[in-house]
């Protein structure tokens, strides 16, 4: 069963065309791994799906179509988003980051949750955003899109410009987060897309090339033609 | 020594006119990104429906009479404010080019239809007989209307930092002013806080329109033009968007441009155009603004 359905979605930004009828399914209580080169319109389509774009065609949310809903409501309808650059707010602690995503009053459970995954997070609580640390910023990032009840999870290249030990940290994050809820997730990291992808579809000029398991990474051969990177036996 | 600190409370005075001018404006326009040349406007309205109020009292009023007066005025400033942000703005959002043609033409309209039914000329704002007196700080004579600017826009300044430091859509708007669309992605309609900052905004305006009135000897629908200038400096020069840095913008230039007009007679304007010239150049963000990204 698919939680997302993205049909013949077609998304210009300004002149320029970036999304060619692009057709996927996300799979529900799975996590689907968006891939592709640079610049192929990866971070478009979540963007799109979040409504921040406006585009053509269909994306539905459990049987329920989106497109062309206004970005907050596609976000109460359970739709969460780690954006590629954070985006978290810096003049705000980290406790008003987490309080601001919040949308249930009574959710001490999640913020328990989280805090057994980011026990930094409960320490640094006082702490302004933006004097966190990269790393800490993901955190606070993850974070306040785990605090309500979703429906999906897209994340936008989590572990861009980390140093390797906090990639490691955040991707036991994600691991642990993927045994809980959908997720499409955009990552460059081969590595922590073979641990925990279970669906992958890779994109090239604004089009979906493939969609199928995640078997194909182990091929090298298949990772240099599909991503034009090599990492098959990473 | 007295003339030291006399020009200097009347500086903090002035700052405080420019102040209550300034705040809407800056959150406005750090929030929402719109370039709102209506906000002259909603401090005629506040000036005109206190002076309504204070004159249906009588040609003198009390202080609570008059303090009545100032609140109903900002009120209605307020609501001014958001019935144009619910009819025009809304339809303009990131039309930046709109937003000043649309908001030009409102300050025109309300500027014209009081003209028209009251006169341009100056009519008396009612107030107490306590603002014509003076108060006694270290041996200056300091006119006591000066402690009521004063004081309402350290108010206001508390008020604003309340409300943005401890309820949940100052929470809002503080995340708004710094990125509205991550705002949306969190489930969060940012076009409320949007509405609430126009009331905020215009109540602000409104409350400084009637004490404007009271600093310029009377009411007229051209009695906005210079404040709404000089709140636009306050903004930039304070940052777009940092209540706070409105507030030490307009002492500061209140301050400054009091000394200059003593000191070199008449060159109070010039030398404010000067301190905003030198700002834009080495602080184009402003005293307390945030560089954007």
């Amino acid at each position: 069963m698919s939680a997302l359905t993205v049909k013949n979605l077609h998304v210009k930004i300004g002149e320029s065309h970036i999304l060619h009828g692009v057709t996927f399914d996300v799979p529900a209580h799975k996590v689907t791994a968006l891939l592709g080169r640079n610049g192929v319109g990866k971070s478009t389509t979540l963007k799109s799906i979040m409504g921040l774009y406006q585009g053509t065609g269909s994306i539905e949310l459990d049987g329920l179509q989106i497109l062309g809903t206004p970005t907050y409501k596609i976000a109460q309808a359970g739709v969460a988003y780690v954006p590629e650059d954070r985006e978290i707010f810096s003049t705000l602690s980290v406790r008003e980051n987490l309080t601001l995503a919040s949308r249930n009053k009574n959710n001490g459970d999640a913020y328990k949750n989280i805090f057994e995954l980011f026990p930094e997070l409960d320490t640094r609580a006082a702490q302004l955003a933006g004097s966190l640390s990269g790393g800490q910023q993901q955190m606070v990032a993850i974070a306040r899109a785990l605090l309500n009840e979703n429906e999906i999870l897209l994340v936008d290249e989590p572990t861009k410009g980390l140093a390797p030990k906090l990639v490691t940290e955040v991707a036991n994050a994600l691991v642990k987060v993927a045994h809980k809820t959908t997720m499409l997730l955009v990552e460059q990291n081969l590595a922590l897309v073979k641990r925990i992808a279970e669906n992958v579809i890779v994109m090239d000029q604004g089009r979906v090339v493939f969609q199928g398991g995640p078997e194909n990474l182990n091929d090298p051969a298949w990772v240099h033609q599909m991503l034009g990177v090599s990492g098959g036996h990473k | 020594m007295e003339t030291f600190i006399l020009i200097g409370i009347t500086g903090i005075g002035l700052g405080a006119l420019y102040f209550l001018v300034a705040s809407g404006l800056s959150l406005i326009y750090g929030l929402m990104g719109v370039l709102n040349f209506a906000h002259g406007s909603f401090l005629t309205v506040g000036a005109f429906v206190g002076f309504w109020v204070a004159s249906k009292m009588g040609f003198e009023t009390t202080i609570p009479e008059f303090l009545l007066a100032m609140i109903i005025g900002g009120l209605a400033a307020g609501l001014f404010a958001l019935l144009i942000e619910q009819l025009l703005i809304t339809r303009l959002y990131e039309r930046h080019i709109d937003q000043a043609l649309v908001t030009v033409g409102v300050s025109l309209v309300v500027g014209a239809v009081l003209g028209g039914w009251f006169g341009n000329d100056l009519r008396m704002f009612p107030t107490p007989m306590w603002f014509l007196t003076a108060i006694d700080i270290g041996g200056a004579q300091i006119p006591a209307d000066r402690v009521i600017y004063i004081s309402t826009a350290i108010l206001l300044l508390i008020g604003n930092w309340a409300l943005l430091k401890f309820t949940r859509i100052g929470l809002i708007i503080r995340a708004g002013v710094e990125n509205r669309h991550m705002v949306d992605a969190l489930g969060i309609n940012v076009r409320k806080a949007f509405s609430t900052v126009f009331f905020l905004g215009g109540f602000a305006a409104g409350v400084g329109g009637v004490l404007v009135s009271v600093y310029s000897n009377g009411v007229s629908p051209l009695i906005a033009g210079s404040y709404l200038i000089y709140g636009f400096i306050v903004v930039v020069i304070g940052g777009m968007g940092s209540v706070p840095g409105s507030f030490l913008a307009a002492m500061l230039i209140g301050i400054i441009k009091q000394f200059a007009n003593y000191y070199a007679t008449g060159l109070g304007d010039f030398v404010v155009v000067i301190l905003l010239a030198v700002v834009l150049l080495i602080r184009p963000q402003g005293l307390l603004g945030k560089v954007r990204a």
